[in-house]
């Protein structure tokens, strides 16, 4: 079954279409939500959240507005940003580095339990700092273009060239790894 | 419409990360339905940022499954023997917890009610206190009323009005002597308050020669509701004077402040 049949069927609240869906897409949230709130429970907690509202909201979901991963990935950021800036969060004192992302790919000590930071290094390898920061506040934090060219302080149109850039080369390395 | 140049543009990439307006979005959209060469690398930039995210997963085992999907969205067919009772078992916890506050409210209510009413019982029972020590007043009072009255319509009785003197014209007295009993009751409702430290003093006198004698003081003057003073006198009395006197009484009368003064009637 193709990708569109199965978030037509999703949106008509087929349960196995859902179930499909989910399994594709839960370790992509997780992964996103992770990043931002930095606690494996909480981002597989906020992962089954973010699933539970894209099924209560399905019918929201509009084809024309961007690609269904898209959809689900913005749910995703916005649930975890909004557990992030909560009081119950703030109370734990979480010191957060705001370039958690970013962060883990400088991390040396690669026996880090949690989280296996190979793989994601191996695809980020030979990817400028630039290139990092770019991907890091377009797809992880969900920035705008305007918004990334302030925060980056580039041109507008710089923004989605050297974002294009990376992306390529991100590609490339993941083709690579296949091989 | 070049292709490649629109793909070179980089607004692909943006259209993935969400990061375009709706009205981007839209154009994107449509143009890769038109073109599949669009839709191609569409998906190949997705699936890189895919294999990215996924790499950030943390590496261990998932705890929860889409069963707890199932639950939430409450679509958990095989658990339905369960949902029912965990629904009959909120029941019954609603309904205890609304029993509870029903018999906790109702016992309050209870409470402060009987408390209410012993209190009015309490203050029930001292005013018939009140109500029984007036009721033994006025009986006492009357009881000796009646024994006034008694002693005073005794055929033995002899009545002596005591008239004004100089010092206070507008007093008077009267003594009922009892000359049986050796006995006087002293009616002194006519006589004004004595001052401080001051005291009637109640005199039998005999005439020729004038020689008084005390027969008692009226203590307490003010403190007398009736102002009936009973004294004994077994004098065999011609007069009856009453003079004021410092407190204690004296042995003499002082005529100076004589009240009032009445003499016996020769019978």
């Amino acid at each position: 079954m193709d990708l569109d049949s199965l978030i037509k069927r999703f949106q008509k609240k087929d349960i196995i279409a859902f179930e499909r869906l989910y399994e594709m897409y839960w370790e992509n949230i997780c992964g996103v939500v992770y990043t931002i709130v930095q606690n494996k429970n909480l981002a597989e907690e906020i992962a089954q959240d973010v699933f539970t509202k894209i099924w209560n909201n399905s019918e929201s979901y509009n084809p024309r507005k961007g690609r269904f991963f898209t959809w689900i990935l913005n749910i995703a950021r916005n649930a975890a940003i909004d557990e992030v800036r909560s009081k119950s969060f703030k109370n734990q004192k979480k010191n957060l580095s705001t370039d958690y992302f970013v962060g883990m790919l400088e991390q040396e000590d690669i026996t880090n339990s949690t989280l296996d930071t190979s793989g994601l290094k191996k695809m980020l390898a030979n990817l400028t700092e630039k290139c990092v920061q770019i991907i890091n506040l377009l797809y992880f934090k969900g920035y705008t273009q305007l918004a990334a060219s302030k925060e980056l302080d580039i041109p507008l149109g710089t923004v989605k060239t050297r974002n294009r850039n990376c992306i390529s080369q991100l590609r490339e390395n993941i083709t690579l790894k296949w091989i | 419409m070049d292709i490649e140049e629109y793909i070179a543009s980089g607004i692909l990439e943006l259209y993935v990360a969400g990061s375009l307006t709706e009205e981007e979005n839209s154009e994107v959209y449509l143009n890769a339905k038109q073109y599949p060469r669009i839709m191609e690398e569409i998906l190949a930039i997705e699936a890189s940022i895919l294999a990215l995210s996924r790499a950030t997963v943390p590496s261990y085992q998932r705890l929860k499954g889409f069963d707890d999907i199932k639950v939430r969205i409450g679509q958990r067919k095989d658990t339905t023997v369960v949902k029912m009772s965990r629904k009959k078992t909120n029941w019954a916890a609603y309904t205890g917890w609304a029993a509870a506050i029903l018999f906790a409210a109702g016992f309050y209510w209870f409470y402060t009610e009987s408390t209410h009413l012993q209190n009015q019982m309490d203050l029930a029972d001292k005013e018939n206190q009140v109500l029984e020590q007036q009721i033994f007043d006025a009986k006492n009072s009357l009881a000796n009323a009646n024994q006034l009255l008694e002693t005073i319509r005794d055929k033995d009785i002899n009545v002596i009005p005591l008239g004004g003197q100089d010092v206070s014209p507008t007093s008077y007295a009267r003594v009922y002597w009892n000359k049986e009993e050796q006995k006087v009751l002293i009616d002194a409702q006519g006589l004004p308050e004595p001052p401080a430290g001051m005291v009637y003093q109640v005199w039998s006198l005999k005439l020729s020669p004038l020689t008084p004698t005390s027969i008692g003081l009226l203590d307490d003057f003010m403190a007398d509701n009736n102002k009936i003073f009973a004294l004994a006198n077994p004098n065999e009395s011609e007069a009856f004077g009453i003079t004021l006197e410092p407190e204690g009484g004296s042995e003499t009368p002082t005529m100076e402040k004589l009240y009032t003064l009445g003499t016996v009637a020769s019978s």
